[in-house]
């Protein structure tokens, strides 16, 4: 097991704080579980608590990009994309301003908390702001890069991060392109495209679905917006057959983007794996997975079910 | 104003209290998953609210004319489970099964599961609102009912807290009454370092309310403020409870790490039988 994406988020942190003077990081009185707390060891005058006060979060975030700073501001993915969406939306993206929105404990493997605390409507949220970049990282490796990438960029970026360590994929040699899918593997009969921390399962799906004679493509995308139209119109033409992944509503997240971009170009068969039109509940993160029908098993029969509806 | 606890009543209520305790030291425990500290520092206002105040019938939940209560610092679920299965709404058993898949103890009191949850809370700073809506109901209906509800010090944060303190005082809801569980801890660390609410007892009394402090783990002094607050007409009344977080487990009380961490299975047998002896005193 590698490290949660929030564990690396804090250690990539505190080395851009180094890089980038004008990193100032904020946080919402949950600064030892977003793991900002590295950086406000490091770099104390450069940390400010807002306490616990979304809405003001995103508020101060905005204005100190607008006079020039690098925020970058965390809480848990329900309190900064669902407490403060309009702050967001009218005080970051409006005016296109320079704030890195890292949100940790998104979806249903928050576990135990209960469904208060599992969002699971963020990306959705997010990826309808005009100006807002959405990423959603699937390891510790992915997310360094992602961070670095946030970093760097001009503009609002919304950065979901897992609560729970997740399998490490990726070695420190990878590169992150802004906007691009990631093939994991090829195959002809369909693709499995997944994104965050279902980008493991549906790796193990991919080798379920080996065994039983079917060659599945395996893509991680990253970036839900701008989304990598081209990767997803030739795994339409590839493989004619397509299952989304992601740890999140099946409504408006990356089933919803992914769809949105076959139905314009190339539409093909499609199933969605994700939280169906449903609270989650407070549960260990494996029962959850499980009980919501998040696993590689049920990539792999969606995969099945998705193949059979080819004409 | 209504008489003084007996001696009797007091000490009565001083081992549900302690019972209570027990239950939440034991059922976070095995869960391995919880907020002990903030469910500690509240227990002695719910047992006085549940046990020698507020009109509810464990055997009539939902009963119309009940008093209500609103957990707004909903990740002290574990005291407010603890006092319904003390109270006789569900089994004690039950509580073990907090936060497990399919229980009805979720992490966060949520009232479609769980009959006796008046709000679903976890969202910080949203639960006073929902009390003054639960207030203006009663009030609409001419009930009797009157509603309680508390909120965590770190809680005051929250804007919305003080858009739902204007709006009770502007809307005179005397049946509405509040109480801060002012420990002095949030998660980073103490208020006053992490973003400073102080001073809260001015704050409300600027906002128009009727403000009263007292020690929150006085139960006689929680049942005085509670029968003054039924006095007061035109306005709210907000009783200001100073507690010790993770008030009667020693190795927790007043120590931040403690809001949302399990003990193990050694510290719990350690820190029941420290709540023994302090029931046997
Ligand atoms: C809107 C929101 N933001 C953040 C959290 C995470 N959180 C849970 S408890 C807590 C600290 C609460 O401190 P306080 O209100 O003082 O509670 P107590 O000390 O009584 O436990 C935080 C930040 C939350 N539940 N809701
Ligand atoms: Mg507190």
């Amino acid at each position: 097991m590698g490290l949660a994406t929030r564990e690396a988020y804090g250690e990539i942190l505190k080395e851009l704080g180094g890089k980038y003077e004008n990193i100032v990081v904020l946080d919402a009185d949950l600064s030892k579980s977003t793991k900002t707390a590295v950086f406000a060891k490091a770099f104390p005058q450069r940390f400010f608590n807002v306490g616990i006060a979304e809405q003001n979060l995103m508020g101060v975030g905005a204005g100190l990009a607008a006079g020039g700073k690098i925020p970058f501001v965390s809480t848990f993915a329900m309190f900064a994309a669902g407490r403060a969406f309009e702050q967001i939306r009218n005080s970051i993206c409006y005016p296109k301003l320079n704030v890195k929105i890292a949100a940790t404990h998104a979806g249903l493997t928050v576990g135990e908390d209960g469904a208060s605390h599992q969002a699971i409507e963020d990306i959705s949220l997010m990826r309808s702001i005009p100006n807002m970049t959405v990423i959603v990282p699937a390891d510790a490796e992915e997310t360094r890069k992602a961070i670095t990438f946030a970093a760097e960029y001009d503009g609002p970026v919304y950065i979901r991060l897992g609560r729970m360590a997740v399998p490490d994929l990726f070695a420190a040699d990878y590169t992150f392109e802004h906007g691009k899918a990631v093939q994991l593997a090829d195959g002809k009969d369909v693709t499995i495209i997944a994104t965050g921390i279902m980008v493991g399962a549906a790796n193990e799906a991919a080798k379920q679905l080996q065994d039983a004679g079917i060659s599945a493509r395996v893509l991680n995308i990253h970036t839900i917006k701008p989304i990598d139209k081209e990767a997803i119109i030739k795994a339409a033409a590839d493989t004619g057959a397509i299952v989304t992944c992601e740890e999140h509503s099946i409504i408006g997240g990356l089933g919803s983007a992914v769809a949105e971009v076959l139905v314009e170009n190339s539409p093909v068969p499609m199933e969605r794996i994700g939280v169906c039109d449903t609270f989650g509940e407070s549960g260990i993160p494996s029962a959850l997975l499980k009980k919501y029908h998040l696993t590689a098993e049920d990539i792999a029969a969606a995969a099945k079910k998705v193949i059979s509806r080819k004409k | 104003m209504a008489e003084k606890l007996t001696q009797e009543q007091v000490s009565q209520l001083e081992k549900y209290a302690q019972s209570i305790r027990y239950s939440i030291v034991q059922m976070v425990t095995e869960a391995q998953s919880g907020h002990p500290g903030g469910s500690l520092s509240a227990a002695d206002i719910l047992t006085t609210l549940y046990f020698a105040e507020m009109n509810v019938n464990p055997n009539d939940p939902q009963a119309a004319s009940r008093d209500r209560f609103v957990l707004s610092k909903g990740h002290a679920a574990p005291v407010l489970y603890a006092t319904l299965a003390e109270k006789g709404f569900f089994p004690k058993e039950e509580l073990l099964t907090l936060r497990r898949i399919d229980s009805r103890l979720q992490g966060h009191p949520s009232m479609k599961n769980l009959p006796g949850i008046d709000m679903s809370t976890g969202s910080l700073g949203q639960g006073l609102s929902a009390a003054a809506g639960l207030a203006l109901a009663a009030r609409l209906d001419n009930s009797a009912s009157r509603v309680y509800t508390v909120l965590g010090d770190g809680e005051l944060e929250e804007g919305m807290v003080w858009e739902a303190a204007m709006f009770a005082t502007h809307y005179k809801l005397d049946n509405l009454t509040a109480f801060v569980d002012f420990n002095g801890l949030q998660i980073d660390g103490p208020i006053s370092e992490v973003l400073s609410p102080l001073p809260i007892p001015e704050k409300w009394a600027a906002f128009n309310w009727h403000v009263i402090q007292i020690d929150g783990h006085d139960i006689q002094a929680i049942y005085d403020a509670i029968q003054t607050a039924k006095t007061i007409k035109g306005k709210p009344t907000m009783i200001v409870a100073q507690t010790i977080k993770g008030k009667g487990v020693c190795e927790m009380e007043n120590i931040a790490d403690w809001h949302g961490k399990a003990p193990s299975r050694q510290q719990c047998d350690l820190f029941l039988s420290q709540l023994n002896e302090l029931e046997a005193q």
